[in-house]
């Protein structure tokens, strides 16, 4: 007969206890679940980024509605536990239901520590611990006002981080000197301070809440020392106490936590307890790992193996704020009997200490770079002897034995029992196992097979490059992520189909490669139009309706409805007449906003849509075509004065600029393409951080390429030196052909060329002369079609819907 | 409740929108890849985004602004987006169009 295992509480302790279970013992029991939350078992540890707004609530549920049909588990979504009766085996919930059981796991987790200061009651009080309160943080964000989160530890960093990502403005508050003094030294808690910082968030240490002030609600928070800082959103990430009240109230013992052995057992044997409720050893815990842990002992319990039981291990900590690294694990404390290393590379924020003790690892803390998170933790685990390697342990794993520099080596030459994913206590050899008896190749696979970087995912770059050891050239991470809904395939390979099948239209497109949805959507359309136009310059007809408004009406939509245009300055050099056509312009129909752009031109803006024609029409007679400021496509060629006129100047890099930007205006790429040339090394027109740039010498021209200065900063890399300009021109025109044929679409080129690699690049540009060749001539085929300015042709009346109505409705006279 | 023609078929690309202005704000009126027709208010609920400039893909239409996909049937957010547009009635009748308007008005243009 089945025995009746009832749960209360849904969190992620059970939710993993009850996978084990299934697969041990899928048949023993007639599950029920009690959930206080109102709703299915979700990742806790991925609500700051659903509170960043990086994430959606859906793509952080573990187990769906759909879970627990099918393993005929019911669960009550709502219903919270009020008593437990253990001499009826009974328990009952706040809505009046009552349930029976043979076996019991109390799963109440934590509740979150409420510093009791006046005013901790007050509306826009909040704590950090579930969907409800990311719910309540998202909605008082819409205000954009002032909020103050009191606890500088991970809980409360990653609030503030993600409140500021909500455009509020935020202050934490940590009452001691430096941030996450429990996982951090000081060295690494001020370089988190800093870090915190930059992203425009206040910290305040040392700061002790007095009262949170308000009338009816929140309106400031008072410190210790008389100073108000107002707010209206106060949360509250100071700590979590172990929930035991339904057990204490039932008779059943505790202390911190509930007090189980180390087969989870409380002091009813019927009853286990498990998760952050729980007290093992004396401890308690709050991180995923041990809670996994406990759920995979309790799960064995409950199976029938009495020989399972918990271990203590210390577990690292990482902080989940997207652009901080930072990794910390064991002891770190001074003391007489210990040793330390430290490497500080304040240019490039890096900070590293471990922390030896009789030549063994004790503690590590790593900030700025945490890739050898994972060996440090291995040599700690082991109690590996270090004195061999002492002189370049902190350098890392790569530099061991001599071997180079290559985080694939440092990957393979981890042991099989090192930690991958601390969160889920994943080894190397069981993902590596998993992917080689379960033909795994996908990372989605392997995450939902072996649980590794299912969490927090930070792991994720190591688990990849796992699967690329294992799986070697058939492992392509890329050939499994889809261009989108759409379509199984990825870019490349439909750029690839598009070429070998000779597939000439959108709808072609789509029916040979089994689209599987009637037109596409915003994503794969206009990737495909690109394709298309790139592939079949003179064969494709344009589908303006797959294209993005912008490049549909060439010009850019503004956050109101309006447009800006923003017409070409070859070079970025312009004249009085160019000047008075556009203040004419400015003039005749009122556009509230002139702008001087970064690519050396003007901007006008807040034009109605109506009104575009006519801005065209005037502007063309000066003279003027499109800039394509709104294309994937040709930019701008920014250029400093060259020879002409500044004393340092090597070559006419303004006549260069203009050359190129004459040649290959109104070509489509991938993503922008904005290009400069600098006269001289002083690069006046910041050419290095281009997608291609040209930096003038005296012996030539060096061709750069792949820099970045928007969401990411990157340097150019370096082409080659060529000696004469039409030699420049040759190579930047059939790099840009390379890179229209080769990108997926908005791709920046600095992407692309991380993806194909800056020395194949070379190889087929600069070394093999007839391919570029072959290249220059594509090009200039496709321009033959390209070069047609979309501003004159519309004042000709092409698209003349587009800029007017259909109808208007107005009110009937009386 | 009035039908008011404002226009005919083939003024309106395949798979495009136009708009309609009305004392009530503009509409956005759709045509689909299996010519049907769509009309919906053409104001995102998210930021105000003008939805008869969005590119139209199967009976639904992408914001331009920030993405948001909202259905033509329905007028309901696709996805993890939460929100709505009001839907207005169509009739088409040889290729003519007509909306349904709450109002007592005239159809100029």
């Amino acid at each position: 007969m089945t025995e009746r295992l009832v749960i209360i509480g849904n969190g992620m302790a059970p939710g993993r206890m009850l996978e084990h279970l299934l697969e041990a013992a899928p048949d023993r029991y007639q599950v029920t679940i009690f959930n206080a939350e109102p709703r299915v078992n979700y990742d806790r540890i991925m609500l700051s980024p659903v509170l960043s707004g990086e994430k959606a609530f859906e793509e952080i549920v573990i187990h769906g509605d759909g879970w627990y049909i099918k393993h005929g588990i019911t669960l009550y979504k709502g219903h919270k536990i009020v008593a437990i009766d253990r001499a009826a085996k009974t328990i009952t919930s706040d809505r009046g239901v009552t349930e029976p059981y043979d076996k019991l796991v109390i799963a109440t987790g934590s509740v979150p520590f409420i510093i009791p200061v006046p005013g901790k009651d007050l509306p826009g009080v909040l704590t950090y611990r579930d969907l409800d309160d990311v719910n309540a943080m998202l909605l008082a964000a819409q205000s954009r006002a002032k909020a103050v989160v009191i606890g500088g530890g991970l809980l409360g960093l990653e609030a503030a981080a993600g409140l500021k990502e909500q455009g509020m403005d935020v202050t934490v508050l940590h009452v001691m000197p430096t941030l996450m003094e429990r996982q951090l030294d000081p060295a690494a808690g001020y370089l988190l301070q800093r870090a915190v910082e930059a992203r425009g968030i206040k910290v305040m240490t040392k700061a002790n809440t007095k009262a949170i002030v308000g009338n009816g609600r929140v309106e400031g928070l008072e410190l210790a020392d008389g100073t108000i800082i107002p707010a209206t959103l106060v949360v509250m990430a100071v700590g979590i106490r172990p929930n035991t009240a339904i057990a204490k109230d039932a008779g059943i013992d505790t202390n911190r936590g509930i007090v189980v052995d180390h087969g989870m057992r409380t002091s009813d044997p019927d009853i286990l307890a498990l998760g952050e409720c729980a007290e093992v050893g004396g401890q308690v815990y709050g991180l995923v790992a041990p809670l996994y842990e406990m759920a995979r002992v309790a799960a064995s319990r409950l199976a029938g193996d009495e020989g399972a039981g918990f271990v203590h291990s210390d577990t690292p900590t990482k902080l989940k704020v997207t652009g901080i690294d930072l990794y910390s694990l064991g002891d770190f404390a001074d003391g007489e009997d210990r040793e330390e290393i430290v490497l500080r590379d304040a240019a490039a924020g890096i900070y590293k200490r471990l922390v030896l003790k009789d030549n063994r690892v004790i503690g590590t803390v790593l900030y700025g770079e945490t890739g050898d998170g994972a060996w440090f933790n291995d040599l700690k685990k082991k109690q590996t002897d270090i004195s061999e390697m002492r002189d370049t342990l902190i350098f890392g794993q790569a530099y061991q034995g001599g071997s180079p520099l290559d985080p694939m080596a440092a990957v393979a030459a981890l042991a099989d029992d090192a930690e991958i994913c601390g969160c889920n206590g994943v080894c190397k050899g069981k993902i590596t196992g998993a992917i080689t008896q379960k033909g795994l190749t996908s990372l989605d696979d392997v995450r939902a097979h072996t649980k590794a970087s299912a969490s927090c995912g930070s792991c994720t770059g190591l688990v990849e490059q796992l699967m690329s050891l294992t799986l070697g050239d058939s492992y392509n991470p890329t050939a499994v992520q889809p261009m989108c809904k759409c379509t199984d395939l990825g870019h490349d390979d439909v750029r690839r189909l598009i070429k070998a099948k000779g597939l000439k239209t959108i709808p072609e497109v789509m029916q040979e490669l089994q689209w599987k949805t009637s037109c596409g959507c915003a994503k794969c359309r206009p990737a495909l139009n690109y394709y298309l136009v790139c592939d079949w310059p003179d064969e494709y007809a344009d589908d303006y309706q797959s294209r993005f408004i912008n490049e549909r009406v060439h010009a850019n939509i503004q956050k109101d409805g309006t447009y800006s245009v923003v017409p070409r300055m070859w070079g970025g050099v312009t004249n009085a007449n160019e000047l008075r056509a556009i203040a004419d312009v400015v003039d005749k129909f009122e556009i509230p906003l002139v702008k001087v752009t970064g690519g050396q031109r003007i901007d006008m803006l807040g034009i109605r849509k109506e009104d575009l024609p006519a801005v065209w029409s005037d502007l063309g007679k000066a003279g003027f075509v499109s800039g394509h400021a709104y294309a994937k496509g040709l930019r701008t060629v920014k250029t400093c004065v060259g020879s002409d006129w500044c004393r340092f100047g090597t070559q006419d890099s303004t006549g260069l600029g203009i050359r190129i930007e004459k040649f290959m205006w109104g070509s489509w790429t991938p993503a922008k393409l904005k290009m400069a040339v600098s006269g001289c090394p002083r690069n006046c027109a910041e050419a290095t951080c281009k997608d291609v740039g040209v930096i003038c010498v005296d012996s030539g021209f060096e061709i750069h390429f792949a820099g970045a200065a928007g969401l990411d900063i990157k340097g150019t890399e370096v082409l080659g030196l060529v000696k004469r300009e039409d030699e420049a021109l040759e190579v930047i025109v059939a790099l840009t052909q390379m890179y229209r044929e080769q990108g997926r679409y908005l791709e920046r080129i600095y992407k692309w060329a991380k993806r194909v690699g800056v020395a194949e690049i070379r190889r087929q540009i600069l070394d093999d002369v007839p391919r570029r060749g072959e290249f220059y001539e594509r090009f200039v085929f496709s321009q033959k079609f390209a070069q047609v300015d979309p501003w004159s042709e519309r004042v000709s009346g092409k698209d003349k819907h587009e800029f007017r109505p259909l109808a208007t409705v107005t009110i009937a006279a009386e | 409740m009035n039908w008011f023609h404002i226009g005919t078929l083939d003024e309106i690309p395949l798979r495009g929108a136009r708009c309609v202005n009305t004392p009530q704000g503009k509409i956005g009126v759709f045509r689909t890849a299996d010519d049907k027709v769509f009309a919906i208010e053409d104001h995102c609920p998210h930021r105000g985004g003008p939805l008869s400039q969005g590119i139209v893909h199967g009976a639904a239409v992408t914001c331009p602004l920030h993405n948001w996909v909202f259905s033509l049937e329905t007028g309901k957010a696709q996805g993890a987006d939460e929100g709505a547009v009001r839907t207005i009635a169509v009739r088409v009748e040889g290729g003519r169009i007509s909306l349904a308007l709450e109002m007592i008005a005239v159809a100029a243009e």
